[in-house]
């Protein structure tokens, strides 16, 4: 018998990393389904790529699994309808990143699912599709990375042109304090989500997968690892509670102690990353022909009434989601669409839910305020907390100076964006705005 | 509230509880202990000295930066508290109060506001001002009250271990023959021994430091590297000739190691910033206190080991750049 996960060593990445407050709130709340809005938005870009090419009309009747924007080129994805009703207007819209993108409104009516969804709760194990069949489905279902960067999914399944994968990681670190989404989804699927980690090794051809989870899920560590007893493709791998562990970078640094080199993708070094609400929404694909029309979102924040953790339908307004939780507590003075170190500040309540939305957190007046600035102290924080191996205070001064050549040559582009450095700096230093600015800068001078 | 209100401002979103303000008071905290030794050692001396030296800096700043530099003074950061307190750590306990204002300008003035604050300066300025001192008042700085808590400000005076060893080496003596004159190594230890104010106890500096350790004010990269060498390098000597110099023991035990370890050589703003190069900051710290004391004029070279070693601190932050990620040849 396999060696019970929560007797193996926990592992972490090797490089920097932070510990803030993991602040859980909902951890204990269980899925509930968001009542179905009056309203959705749905952006047709939600994804890195191309936007996706607008299908319906203005007065269109639409049931939900309709596609409703089609994908252009491989490195797009396919929108969906995720509620039924008539279309509405198609304009641009604010959405969470805080730029304008077209977007399709939709007028809610009733919940009529295309008869071609699964709709039922029954776990369909056996996987009869081939591996281009598999590819082509997750394509269909419009399914991208959920985690956040929103890659689309099929084009990760696909193992590329003269790369050898030989183990696919499952990313269910859920590093971002505040988030469990992908904690809740662990413990309330997981055998969904172990089908889908199978219909993931047959379509990359490898038979090594590795499910990886912080110790501060240690329910869900157990929960796998009982289900996993008699897999020997498929292994837990609990890993030491620590910020940004769910970077891909880290996260493959953690496992498999390898390195992907800079500029460089996992594929690289022979490896896949997934992440576990990715996963589940492949299984839905694949087995179900369930496209890709709601996520869970967390809904949380110090003040909040009821920290929750819903089934949403993509393009729900955030209000929507805020009301449901008991309402935008008095003391809030920002709201943040995902975690706490790497989501959006938003403006506008009104901003609708997308693939990639993980978390809306409300946080306090009194906690937005920015402490004083101080000189750099040379503390060399921000050196010892960059998983990078960077050195932030260094970034921000070249910035400031705007040496873009400088910036370059202390591999500027390698910064990740975690926010560990502006996180860890006793003197309150911007490093990570003028980190960004400088990428920016050097992009453009290739 | 109204949603328009809203603040949008770029991640991370939430900040560590450990600021400038934060860390500062928690040096202050790890100095107490070697405070409180040192009070019962001297008596009000120590609590005098102390004082006086916090005043005059944290006034010194105050001053400069209200009526020369015309801004926002910036004592509230508690810096200058701290260069107050080491400055005092780092000079005998029955300084006249004179010579502490000139100790406590020069520290301020010099070795910190005149390159622009916090931050920016090169030099520890509690060591910039206390080897100005020993320069300008050799015999003031170097007579060192004994370790008996008399509660009046004048006791006995007498020399520091590094002293009676020092002196007694050049008069032909050998170390056998001088330690009985010293106190035992548990009272090192604890702190019944002559020397500055703060630099007596190495037990109550290890709290102290234990303390900074804990609440990760500071990493143990440079003080346990700084102590190590320290006693490797003298235990070298040691073992060659152990009746021309002195264990390794007595020499991390006796004088200011302890204290420019844990507080002099650890400043932030004067120390290098990745762990590569704290490493190795803190093994020329070492090297040259072991080298001073061993072979130079002085018994004692912690403040001058590390003023040198601050100079060096750019060019160690030039080159000696931390492991970077995915960049293995
Ligand atoms: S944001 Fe960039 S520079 Fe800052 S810690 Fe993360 S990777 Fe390093
Ligand atoms: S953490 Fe802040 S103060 Fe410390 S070295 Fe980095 S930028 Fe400077």
């Amino acid at each position: 018998m396999k060696n019970r996960a929560f007797h193996k060593e926990l592992k972490t990445f090797r490089l920097g990393g932070v510990h803030p407050q993991d602040n859980k709130l909902s951890a204990s709340a269980p899925l509930a389904q968001l009542p179905l809005p009056k309203q959705v938005t749905i952006p047709i870009i939600q994804h890195i790529g191309a936007p996706a090419k607008v299908v319906v009309q203005r007065g269109d009747t639409v049931r939900v699994g309709q596609v409703i924007a089609q994908h252009e080129g491989f490195i797009s994805s396919n929108i969906h309808a995720s509620c039924s009703g008539r279309i509405g207007i198609i304009e641009e819209v604010m959405d969470s990143s805080g730029f304008k993108h077209l977007a399709v409104n939709i007028r809610v009516k009733g919940d009529d699912w295309l008869e071609t969804i699964d709709r039922t709760d029954t776990l369909v194990e056996g996987i009869s599709l081939s591996r281009d069949e598999i590819v082509a489905r997750v394509m269909e279902a419009g399914v991208v990375g959920m985690g956040g960067a929103g890659f689309p999914s099929h084009a990760k399944i696909k193992v590329p042109e003269g790369k050898t994968i030989d183990t696919l990681i499952i990313n269910g670190v859920e590093c971002e304090p505040y988030l469990t989404a992908d904690h809740r989804l662990m413990l309330e699927k997981p055998r969904e989500i172990i089908v889908g980690v199978r219909i993931l090794m047959r379509a990359l051809g490898v038979s090594r997968a590795i499910i990886g989870i912080e110790d501060n899920k240690h329910d869900a560590i157990e929960l796998f690892d009982e289900w996993l007893r008699e897999d020997k493709q498929i292994e837990v791998q609990p890993l030491e509670v620590q910020y940004p562990q769910g970077g891909e970078k880290q996260l493959i640094q953690a496992v498999l102690d390898r390195e992907v080199p800079s500029g460089g993708l996992p594929a690289d070094v022979g490896v896949i990353v997934h992440n576990v609400g990715t996963t589940f929404a492949i299984y839905e694909a694949v087995q179900k022909n369930k496209p890709l029309v709601e996520r869970v979102v967390t809904v949380t924040g110090k003040d909040v009434k009821q920290p929750s953790n819903f089934w949403v339908r993509i393009g729900t307004p955030v209000i929507e989601l805020i009301t449901a939780a008991g309402g935008l507590p008095e003391s809030t003075g920002k709201v943040v669409s995902g975690g706490p170190m790497m989501g959006k500040a938003i403006a506008d309540l009104e901003v609708p839910v997308a693939k990639g939305t993980s978390g809306i957190l409300m946080i306090a007046q009194a906690e937005t305020k920015r402490a004083e600035e101080y000189n750099c102290v040379h503390c060399g924080k921000c050196i010892e907390a960059c998983p990078m191996g960077l050195e932030p205070y260094r970034l921000l001064l070249l910035s400031k100076a705007g040496q873009s050549e400088k910036s370059k040559r202390e591999n500027v582009l390698d910064c990740i964006e975690c926010g560990s450095c502006s996180f860890v700096c006793p003197s309150n230093r911007p490093i990570l705005d003028y980190i960004r600015l400088s990428k920016t800068k050097v992009k453009k001078l290739k | 509230m109204s949603q328009s209100l809203l603040t949008v401002a770029p991640s991370p979103h939430i900040h560590t509880e450990l600021t400038i303000p934060q860390v500062m008071r928690g040096v202050i905290i790890a100095m107490v202990p070697a405070l409180l030794v040192s009070v019962y050692n001297f008596g009000l001396g120590a609590v005098y000295v102390t004082g006086l030296s916090i005043l005059f800096c944290a006034g010194a700043e105050w001053i400069i930066c209200k009526y020369l530099l015309k801004r926002e003074p910036s004592i509230a950061d508690g810096s200058a508290v701290i260069t107050g307190m080491l400055l005092a750590f780092n000079v005998p306990s029955n300084l006249p109060w004179h010579i502490i204002l000139i100790g406590s300008l020069v520290s301020v003035g010099i070795g910190k506001m005149s390159f622009g604050g916090l931050g920016n300066n090169p030099f520890n300025p509690a060591l910039v001002g206390r080897v100005f001192l020993l320069l300008s008042f050799p015999v003031e700085m170097t007579s060192w009250p004994q370790a008996v808590a008399t509660w009046s400000l004048d006791g006995t005076t007498g020399a520091t271990p590094l002293g009676i060893l020092k002196d007694g080496l050049r008069a032909g003596e050998t170390v056998p023959a001088l330690m009985p004159q010293m106190p035992s190594y548990t009272d090192f230890f604890f702190g019944f021994q002559g020397g500055s104010l703060g630099e007596m106890s190495a037990f109550a500096l290890l709290i102290g430091l234990g303390y900074m350790l804990y609440r990760k004010i500071i990493t143990w990269h440079i003080p346990v590297t700084m102590i190590a060498t320290v006693f490797v390098m003298t235990g070298i000597f040691w073992f060659i000739d152990p009746t021309r110099f002195a264990s390794p023991l007595f020499h991390v035990l006796t004088g200011g190691v302890m204290l420019g370890a844990i507080f002099m050589a650890t400043d932030y703003v004067t120390s290098p910033v990745s762990h590569k190069g704290m490493i190795v900051f803190a093994i020329g710290c070492g090297v040259l206190t072991v080298l001073i004391r061993l072979f130079g004029a002085y018994p004692e070279g912690v403040s001058f080991a590390i003023l040198i070693m601050n100079a060096f601190v750019p060019l160690i932050n030039t080159y000696l750049k931390p492991v970077r990620y995915g960049r293995k040849k």
